[in-house]
């Protein structure tokens, strides 16, 4: 368990221009807190690259680089073999790569990557679109969020294909360590970043990242919103160690899906039918969920 | 398994093998590398010192070219000495990646089997693939047999690393012609190549000490000043690359001349130029007509980029006209190596007459009988008589 | 303190000032980010337990533990009000920018 008053004062990120109330800087601050200085940062085309690396203004105090949208997987890969060809054994291999950048265009490489088995941490901050191009679907948009390219409007009710299951095709790459976290969650992510720090391998991180500029919601509610997200059933925390997945938190019984979704601007135009259909979505995967893992 | 390699010897290899034995010379330290062929037999061969502990290095099984070439820039990146190779359709595939790594300055050196790029789909030699990337800031160099791709492979590390280059190098081989016909190789010694290139100390590389971060946004008021310096580092490349072929030849015996060699241009009236393979038929023509008096040259065009444009300036004056080979065609032009050379030639004002002709596409032989055409039409044309800008050699229906 | 300062960056001023391709010195801050607020934070620490949830919650990392009372780095703050939302003792208020308040 990570005691936050032995973590380092230090801030590894600092001074970005994230939208104020964004998680991924929550995010980025305290896995960099948890690896320490001898961590490079792979940063593939996403808000986090973006808002970090504006010339002359670096915002990582560690080793980071711009990457191609496609490759996060990859060059993790590439950075790992090549420390390991040089004896270099005490740095840590992070990407911190978007909902899209990891489960659409990036999947390929991150499927390589975890079945080679190669040393890295890999950390998917999911604000559920292509937020840095202008809050575009991607294939982890829940179902009934209007985006910019999914709109809802009279032939559409936004997203109409529910959220693609990535931490189910992490377990399937039996990799040695998934989890699925929250940016509302900080203590939980932590603790499983501390994970990450001694478990040889691939390990992945999917984090909710709430935000409050594409969600519709106002800054100071991103962790109010987060953990909505998890009392309401529509994501939850859980871990994939040594081939058995572990439910970190699990309501006893589960709030409304109404409780979350009117409080966010991409839901707003939701009929009662339409949410009604969220929630079955969500029953029927939790019974799922129910009768593998619980 | 016949390897001994401490005293240099002769061996019986294909290309793809000549290349395995070069990269495994240079000692790099990291391989990512997909199938492809007619590269596979680099991947195959590599993958056999590995197993056999000749080589020491990572050899990554990426899932994919583009892959390989994202692994390759992470490898170089904290400071790695990297090779890999591909051909066609996964030079294509990892594209953007390779203006990732030129335009970030890793030195990384590949191999590519020139095959023709679908559709219509083929896995025969042409250039089409590798003269596609041309703008993508890598040096290109082109080989016209085994010896020169094994002996190459060493030479684009030289030239890669030096500090006035920080450019990667992509190797062609042309797909079957070279990379799976067997000849004699000479495997120059491993001591000897280790004094010829020491292990690479990169300048460009991730150091914790000092924390950098690379591949930064370069806004609109600092990125042409970066384009600046990769093209002032490929117009260095060219004297290295002349420094590199002298220091080569001194240590191992072997000079291939620089960016350009000439057979026999020296008095000639009529000069064919070509890059690869080719240029072993062609020597054999020239020969031919020599024999009989006529004054004709080829020239091998060896490195497309850095473009040896001073040459074809200084060469415009002395020939009285010119074939280009272009294996290759711009759809609605011409071959790209006739655009270039044309217009290198053009800028003294005294261009000579060009007949660009496309021939050897997809595997299709260019036999000393083509070469001997393209001669006769360039005499015809030397003799006012009319002969067209842009022909297809070796056409199944001459007359279209 | 841990936390990187704002330094005046001197811009290369020829091509040979230019590193060897696009790279930069990491942890380089140039400009604040204050401009960005409409509220900032007012921590009371007479209410302030030092529980630290606002120095993990801040997606800026501009809260300091280093001394017995908690600072917050202004230049940095862009207001989102996240930490007062959700100190457990309602131990920091968000006031407007540019009225009078006491600290």
């Amino acid at each position: 368990m990570v005691k936050v008053k032995e973590l380092p004062d230090r801030e590894f990120l600092y001074g970005h221009k994230a939208c104020p109330g964004c998680g991924l800087g929550t995010i980025g601050r305290l896995a960099l807190k948890i690896l320490g200085e001898k961590t490079i940062v792979a940063l593939p085309a996403s808000c986090m690259s973006t808002v970090t690396t504006q010339y002359p203004q670096m915002n990582y105090t560690v080793p980071s680089f711009t990457m191609a949208f496609a490759g996060t997987g990859a060059v993790l890969s590439g950075l790992s073999a090549g420390l390991k060809a040089q004896g270099i054994t005490d740095a840590y291999v992070l990407g911190i790569a978007g909902d899209g950048g990891t489960a659409d265009i990036g999947l390929q490489a991150l499927s390589g990557a975890v079945e080679r088995g190669d040393d890295f941490i890999y950390i998917c901050y999911d604000n559920e679109a292509y937020m840095n191009t202008g809050v575009q679907r991607s294939s982890l948009t829940p179902l009934g969020a209007s985006t910019t390219n999914s709109p809802a409007g009279p032939a559409s009710w936004g997203e109409s294909r529910p959220k693609k299951n990535l931490f189910e095709i992490m377990i399937a790459h039996r990799i040695p360590y998934a989890a699925t976290a929250s940016s509302a969650y900080p203590f939980d992510f932590m603790n499983k970043m501390a994970k990450t720090k001694i478990i040889k391998g691939p390990k992945f991180i999917q984090v909710m990242c709430p935000c409050p500029t594409g969600w519709g919601f106002a800054s100071h509610l991103t962790v109010e919103i987060g953990k909505l997200a998890v009392e309401t059933g529509l994501w939850y925390l859980a871990e994939y160690e040594n081939g058995k997945v572990k439910m970190n938190l699990v309501p006893k019984t589960f709030k409304p899906v109404e409780d979350y979704l009117k409080k966010q601007r991409r839901f707003r135009h939701l009929t009662e039918e339409q949410i009604k259909l969220i929630q079955e979505h969500r029953d029927k995967e939790w019974q799922t969920i129910r009768e593998r893992w619980l | 398994m016949k390897h001994d390699l401490a005293a240099g010897e002769l061996d019986f290899l294909n290309g793809d093998e000549a290349v395995a034995f070069g990269a495994k010379l240079c000692r790099p330290q990291v391989i990512p590398v997909y199938p492809i062929t007619p590269q596979t037999l680099v991947v195959e061969k590599i993958a056999e010192f590995v197993a056999h502990k000749i080589m020491t290095c990572e050899y990554i099984h990426v899932e994919s070219e583009h892959s390989a070439m994202c692994a390759a820039m992470g490898a170089s990146m904290v400071g790695a000495r990297v090779f890999t190779a591909t051909s066609s359709q996964g030079l294509a595939y990892m594209h953007e990646m390779l203006h990732y790594v030129s335009g970030s300055r890793f030195p990384v050196v590949m191999m590519n089997a020139n095959r023709t790029l679908a559709a219509p789909w083929n896995i025969f030699a042409d250039q089409r693939d590798s003269i596609a990337q041309r703008d993508t800031g890598w040096i290109q160099v082109y080989v016209e047999n085994g010896q020169e791709a094994l002996d190459m492979i060493i030479q684009a590390y030289a030239i890669a690393e030096d500090e006035r280059v920080y450019t990667p190098v992509m190797v062609n081989l042309d797909g079957y012609v070279v990379t799976h016909t067997y000849e004699l190789v000479h495997i120059p010694d491993q001591a000897l190549v280790d004094e010829f290139l020491p292990p690479f100390r990169s300048q460009n590389a991730i150091d914790f000490a000092h924390p950098r971060s690379f591949c930064i946004t370069a806004p609109t008021d600092w990125n042409m000043e970066f384009r600046l310096q990769q093209q002032q580092a490929m117009e260095r490349s060219k004297q290295v690359i002349a420094e590199v072929d002298k220091k080569f030849g001194a240590k191992f015996g072997r000079y291939y001349g620089g960016l350009v060699e000439e057979y026999k241009v020296a008095d000639a009236e009529v000069v064919l130029i070509a890059m690869g393979s080719v240029i072993g038929t062609a020597r054999l023509v020239i020969d031919q007509w020599r024999n009989r008096g006529q004054k004709v040259g080829l020239v091998k065009l060896r490195f497309l980029r850095p473009f040896p444009k001073e040459y074809f300036q200084e060469l415009s004056g002395r020939v009285k006209a010119i074939g280009i080979i272009d294996r290759d065609i711009s759809f609605g032009y011409e071959g790209a190596l006739a655009s270039e050379i044309k217009s290198a030639l053009a800028s003294t004002g005294k261009c000579p007459p060009v007949i660009n002709f496309i021939a050897g596409i997809a595997g299709r032989d260019i036999t000393k009988e083509h070469i001997a055409e393209m001669l006769a039409k360039l005499f015809d044309r030397r003799a006012g008589k009319a002969e067209k800008d842009l022909q297809f050699i070796g056409l199944r229906w001459p007359n279209g | 303190m841990g936390k990187p300062k704002i330094v005046k960056f001197k811009f290369p001023e020829s091509l040979a000032e230019l590193p060897l391709g696009p790279s930069a010195e990491a942890g380089m801050l140039t400009e604040p980010n204050a401009g960005w607020r409409v509220q900032r934070p007012v921590l009371d620490h007479t209410k302030c337990s030092r529980c630290l949830l606002c120095w993990v919650l801040c997606p800026e990392g501009v809260i300091d533990k280093e001394q017995e009372i908690l600072e917050i780095d202004l230049n940095f703050c862009k207001g989102c009000g996240l930490c007062a939302q959700e100190c457990p003792k309602g131990a920091i208020t968000m006031v407007q920018e540019g009225e009078e308040n006491e600290t």
